[in-house]
């Protein structure tokens, strides 16, 4: 195979490109082992993904790839070439309006400090494509993967009823 | 937590990943970890509890190892096999029903859509629940390396905690695990602190009924009571052949907790995870007996 | 907007995008991080630091310990509740030659990327040599314990008291005694973004630094003196910020390490704190163990209480000083109006992370072992618990009431309450008469249901002041400068919707800056429940008068009378005639012509503070066999005097229950023998999920409002936590009939649930039926 001569360690640089919310850039001579989270924050400047706690239990860097919930901080950056990546900044439609699920948030105070809500829009909103007319009972067990500990988590559950009914009166 | 340094490759065929293995573990004598869905390893190394000089990504063969075949009495799964495909796929939901439900109850949504079933079972935590199902069903693993090919069966698959028979040059390619027979009910059944959380214990059962109702095989595994998965079947062997009643399979799980010699940590002592041995061993079979579809026998 | 209206939050908009910036999303160029090392046992001699390893580390530009740091460097001092006892044991930023608890402090490194600063940091050798540790109060008490302190003689450092009538007697001559023992365990605030901080030097000798939170005029007076230059030369500023829970803001050793060594390399430095960091270093709390006796008659009338309390304070006093001891013991009388009593707080050291304030200090745990004794109580006569409590509350006509403690520097008078009214609402809410039959039910069904009960008084609106200064600009826009902090808590849809009901625009039309020490010069900042009461009512205040200047100023103009005006959101204009009216940049252009300043500071000064009260009722369901423990409904009525936006008090009532749960039933920072954090990550340190967390019911009432400010505020952060270990403590035991010795200890695990069960099944009817 010829790749025998190998550098151990240190010097290993690698480039690799990320489509992120439907853009593609370039990452640049960065190590290997840097984090998904740590390129979209520090590399491409996309800081809405938040890390929490860095072994994949708070969910707050959850990102979606091709649309499936993923943890972002349990991924190395070039593991994510080739996907199609979704974080918070991309989920409204435009500069000037927020996505269905974002506004019922909004309307039912389903965020304190907003650390964890992040992680919480990925996720709800890949959950709704799957399951669009959720219990509450659902709706808390599709969130148990992510950590919230200003809200307590009902407004959040609200909002996600919330905006399930009014995507499908939409509908 | 952030990871330490290690050299990391990436090859597109498993032909060239095999080599390459070789070459870094037998030749250069070099600590390799496989990545797999990362949902183990990747936590490791942001503790730095692991410091392996290189990583060899195991993601670019997905194509090649993710699939669910049924071949005769087994089903094959291929070891990238994601554990969100399994709660969901055909083959799995009428030949082993288990397995998707055991998929269902490792965590959340986001670790299931890059755990995969061969990482899982590697990893070998005692308390974790593809390991568990695996060797309550007595399931087989293709492990292979440059040189060579071997299967090896569940009974022998567990060393220890968190340790397996797999070499450092070799990959689990393919699980294969037997349908499940006519006239028969799976259940597992586990206790955690949180919902999602890694049991505390767990309960795989399998129970086989004969044409007039009366057992005609049972199969019992516990997770989280010993360093690997525990087979307790032997307990249950005795009312083969039998028609039980819930007090006479009361009575057979009893000696469970002599059986067992669990740990006990911060969030349960020995003491408590016996008894959670027996509660849920007992429900898993009530389940399954259940989901044989025949009436439950009388009191 | 007016106040009492659920308006949704002018924050939102920009943390729903990701644009809220948090401390972890500043970069500046030329930014290094930093990374801490820190000690690996609970209790050792420092013998040497050999960094010459992590210097060659690719990327490290320095690694800093104790003997970098100025010699005359003094420790970190008290904000809170400081007594000369426990000056001995403040803590240095750097250990010297001696480590105190794993994770304290013990160099620190920084390079061009957290990445190689933590390769770095695995590669600082340091010799220790080990010395026994010791982390159980009752171990650390004993006579031939190991000292922490050496020359203070004992691990015991400070102790306190508070006395009222004569207990000793009371106890005595009381018909009926009950001796009981109770214990907290250590658990901690943890919010979901760990601690930060960026500091940045410039090039006129000035820092700017990032991160600061809560307390940032204090803090800033603090780094001054420590770093020994003058304040003028430091300015912080607040980001958005994930949460503070009372841990996040204080001043920790990292607040004085980056900004001095930011100052010393002349670059920018991050400092991220990582979770397993976190969970080691930024403060515990609650851990305390209480034995009482409590002394009553037949009727449930409490005669007399002698508690002895000792609080856990870890390895170093920090800045709360005696803060969660005095606490316990201020607000533990509660709500009765007890003849005597007599409590004594011992403070004791041990080789754990040390304690500071988490949200309701003191109380959750008081409220604990109160609210479990006056169940025990009832039990023990075979009385309904809640009328128990009423014949003990004290009457709505003996408010103002002394209640015989003194804490945060005054003696704690409850200013207006009706708790039997409270109580009342609350039982009918959860349909308690039928309760009795509800649960014969469902024995009858196999299941062993329970309800619990918890009332509780709150302590809010700490002084000294607060400071406000609101005004309009010459571009036609309202500001509103504040000395609180916003934690996430929506401190500035609070101020703006104070400062618009005054001035008859929308929240949205009003900038508010807070945090930012070269805008605002002073305040006191945000903790203690005291945003509302003291922030808000100079907001409020201050804009009362900016309205009277902006009216006085419009009936100029228009040669009209005050009848006349209105104010609206594109200005003030005349009633019934459109065309009389202005735009906001006239009106300032207009009041700069007749020197009208249309801009007012005002200093609050907080009278005293101000006593919200409520009620916890918990219903539960047991499963026999693995004991786990199903809320089935839980809800909690308060009274906070006035609630400004219903909203933000029924999100901090809900939010603050959820983490009383997790106290209740799931989280603790577990040590081992030898001072190693057991529960150091969040696989084992175990936060509640939504599926852990109930729907919480929650009724807010103004009965009561406060006699110390205009509005009648109480505030409401700590409410929802307060009560929580004793509601689902007291239905656990309910669900069981269990006696009083049980549920005593929190957390309750189903483990302990199903060892009862046994014990109580071998005694009477709990069986199967």
């Amino acid at each position: 195979m010829g790749i025998l001569a190998v550098i151990i360690m240190e010097s290993q640089t690698v480039f690799y490109e990320l489509k992120v919310n439907g853009k593609t850039y370039r990452v640049d001579d960065v190590e290997p082992r840097m984090l998904l989270a740590d390129v979209l924050r520090d590399v491409l400047f996309l800081t809405g993904t938040h890390l929490g706690c860095e072994h994949g239990v708070c969910g707050a860097c959850t990102v979606l790839l091709d649309g499936l919930p993923a943890r972002s901080c349990l991924m190395l950056g070039i593991q994510a070439q080739g996907y199609e990546i979704t974080t918070v900044e991309g989920l409204a439609p435009d500069e000037e309006h927020l996505s269905v699920l974002q506004d019922a948030f909004w309307e039912e105070h389903g965020l304190q400090c907003g650390f964890c809500t992040s992680g919480i829009l990925t996720t709800m909103s890949w959950f709704l494509k799957q399951n669009p007319t959720p219990t509450r009972a659902e709706i808390r067990e599709a969130l148990s993967g992510n950590l919230c500990r200003c809200t307590g988590y009902q407004n959040i559950v609200t909002a996600v009823e919330r905006a399930a009914a009014k995507m499908k009166a939409a509908s | 937590m952030k990871p330490p340094a290690f050299a990391y490759y990436a090859p597109k065929r498993i032909d060239d990943t095999l080599r390459m293995l070789h070459e870094f573990v037998r030749e250069q004598n070099l600590d390799v970890k496989l990545l797999a869905g990362g949902q183990s390893l990747v936590p490791l190394l942001n503790m730095r509890l692991a410091h392996p000089e290189v990583i060899v990504d195991l993601n670019p063969l997905e194509p090649q190892l993710n699939y669910i075949r049924r071949d005769g009495d087994m089903l094959r799964i291929g070891a990238l096999t994601r554990h969100y495909v399994l709660r969901t796929n055909p083959e799995i939901l009428q030949h082993c029903p288990m397995l998707a439900d055991a998929a269902g109850l490792i965590g959340h949504a986001a670790i299931l859509t890059r755990g995969t079933i061969g990482g899982s079972l590697v990893h070998a935590d005692p308390a974790a629940e593809l390991p568990l199902v695996f060797a309550m069903l007595r399931g087989m693993v293709t492990l292979q390396s440059a040189q060579s090919s071997r299967v090896i069966d569940a009974r022998d698959f567990f060393l220890s905690y968190l340790t397996t028979r797999v070499e450092p040059d070799e990959i689990l390619t393919e699980v294969a695990l037997p349908i499940m027979p006519a006239r028969s009910g799976q259940a597992i059944e586990e206790f955690s602190m949180r919902h999602g959380d890694f049991a505390l214990v767990a309960a795989a059962a399998q129970v086989t009924l004969a044409a007039d109702a009366s057992w005609q095989g049972v199969r019992l595994g516990l997770g989280g009571v010993a360093p690997t998965p525990a087979d307790c079947s032997h307990l249950l062997t005795p009312l083969v052949g039998k028609r039980p009643t819930w007090d006479e399979l009361r009575e057979a799980l009893r000696p469970i907790e002599d059986e067992i010699d669990p740990q006990g940590d911060i969030h349960a002592s020995a003491a408590y995870r016996k008894e959670l041995a027996h509660t849920l061993a007992y429900r898993a079979i009530e389940r399954a007996i259940r989901h044989t579809g025949s009436a439950p026998p009388e009191q | 907007m007016s106040i009492g209206e659920a308006i949704k939050r002018i924050e939102d908009p920009r943390l729903l995008v990701g644009k809220g910036q948090y401390v972890a999303d500043v970069r500046v160029p030329g930014m290094l991080e930093a990374c801490v090392v820190r000690s690996l046992y609970a209790h050792a001699k420092i013998l040497g630091i050999d960094s010459s390893a992590a210097y060659a580390i690719k990327g490290v530009v320095a690694v800093v310990t104790a003997s970098d740091l100025p010699a005359d460097l003094q420790p970190i001092p008290m904000r809170l509740t400081a007594a000369p006892e426990l000056v001995h044991a403040l803590q240095m930023p750097l250990a010297n030659t001696i480590v105190r608890y794993a994770g304290e402090p013990v160099a620190v490194i920084v390079a061009d990327s957290r990445y190689a600063a933590e390769d770095a940091a695995e590669q600082v050798l340091v010799a220790y040599e080990m010395l026994p540790a010791v982390t159980d109060i009752r171990a650390a008490m004993r006579a031939d314990a190991p000292l922490l302190y050496p020359v203070l003689g004992s691990n015991t450092i400070y102790t306190l008291a508070a006395k009222k009538g004569d207990s000793h007697q009371a106890l005595r001559q009381a018909p009926y005694r009950l001796t009981l023992d109770f214990a907290i365990q250590r658990h901690a605030a943890i919010p979901l973004e760990t601690r930060g901080l960026v500091v940045i030097p410039d090039a006129q000798g000035r820092i700017h630094v990032y991160g600061p939170t809560k307390v940032v005029h204090f803090n800033r007076i603090v780094l001054a003196r420590l770093l020994n230059c003058d304040p003028a030369l430091i300015h912080f500023i607040e980001t958005d910020v994930g949460g503070g829970f009372g841990a996040r803001g204080e001043f920790y050793p990292e607040d004085f390490l980056i900004p001095f060594i930011a100052r010393n390399v002349g670059r920018p430095v991050r400092w991220i704190e990582d979770r397993m960091e976190h969970l080691k270093a930024t403060n515990h709390s609650r851990e305390q163990r209480h034995h009482l006796t409590v002394g009553f008659d037949d009727s449930g009338r409490l005669q007399g209480l002698e508690d002895e309390i000792w609080v856990n304070t870890g390895a170093y006093i920090r800045t709360h000083g005696a803060t969660v001891p005095e606490m316990t013991q201020a607000m533990l009388p509660g709500p009765y109006d007890w003849p005597a009593f007599h409590l004594v707080t011992h403070v004791v050291v041990t080789n754990k992370t040390p304690m500071g304030t988490y949200r309701a200090p003191g109380r959750y745990e008081g409220t604990f072992v109160r609210e479990r004794l006056v169940e025990a109580v009832a039990h023990t006569l075979q009385l309904d618990p809640t009328v128990v409590r009423d014949r003990n509350f004290i009457k709505s006509e003996q408010m103002p009431y002394t209640v015989g403690t003194h804490g945060l520097g005054e003696d704690v008078v409850f200013d207006s309450g009706d708790y039997s009214r409270m109580l009342a609402i609350a039982k009918e809410h959860m349909q308690w008469a039928d309760f009795p039959g509800r649960k014969a039910k469902a024995r009858e069904q196999g299941h062993l249901r329970g309800m619990g009960w918890s009332f509780f008084v709150e302590k809010t609106g700490l002084g000294p002041w607060e400071e406000a200064r609101v005004g309009l600009d010459t571009e036609g826009t309202f500001y509103c400068h504040s000395g609180l902090a916003a934690l996430g808590q929506g401190t500035e849809t609070l101020l703006a919707q104070l400062v618009s009901d005054q001035l008859g625009i929308k929240p949205e039309q009003v900038k508010l800056v807070h945090g930012d020490t070269d805008v605002v010069p002073a305040g006191n900042g945000s903790f203690a429940s005291r945003g509302t009461a003291t922030g808000g009512i100079a907001a409020y205040i201050a804009a009362e008068e900016l309205r009277r200047r902006i009216l006085m100023v419009s009936e100029r103009r228009f040669e009209a009378t005050p009848l006349d005006l209105q104010l609206g959101p594109e200005g003030p204009s005349m009633v019934g005639s459109p065309s009389k009216r202005m735009d906001w940049r006239q009106v300032a252009a207009y009041a700069g012509k007749v020197g009208v300043e249309l801009d007012v500071r005002e200093r609050y000064d907080v009278p005293h503070m101000t006593y919200p009260y409520g009620v916890h009722a918990a219903e539960v369901d047991i499963d026999r066999d693995t004991g786990r423990i199903s809320i089935e409904r839980y809800l909690i009525a308060y009274d906070v005097g006035r609630a400004v936006n219903p909203a933000l008090v029924k999100g901090q009532i809900i939010g603050g229950m959820v983490q009383g749960l997790g106290g209740a039933l799931l989280e603790e920072l577990a040590y081992d023998n030898d001072g190693q954090l057991l529960s150091g990550t969040f696989m084992d340190y175990l936060l509640p999920t939504s599926c852990e967390a109930p729907d919480i019911e929650v009724i807010i009432t103004e009965d009561a409002p406060s006699r110390h400010n205009p509005l009648g505020v109480k505030g409401c952060g700590e409410g929802g936590t307060t009560g929580v270990g004793a509601a689902l403590a007291n239905a656990v035991a309910d669900a069981l009939d269990a006696p009083p010795q049980a549920f005593t200890e929190l957390p309750i695990r189903p483990e302990t649930v199903r060892m009862w069960i046994q014990r109580l099944s071998a005694q009477q009817s709990l069986d199967r039926p």
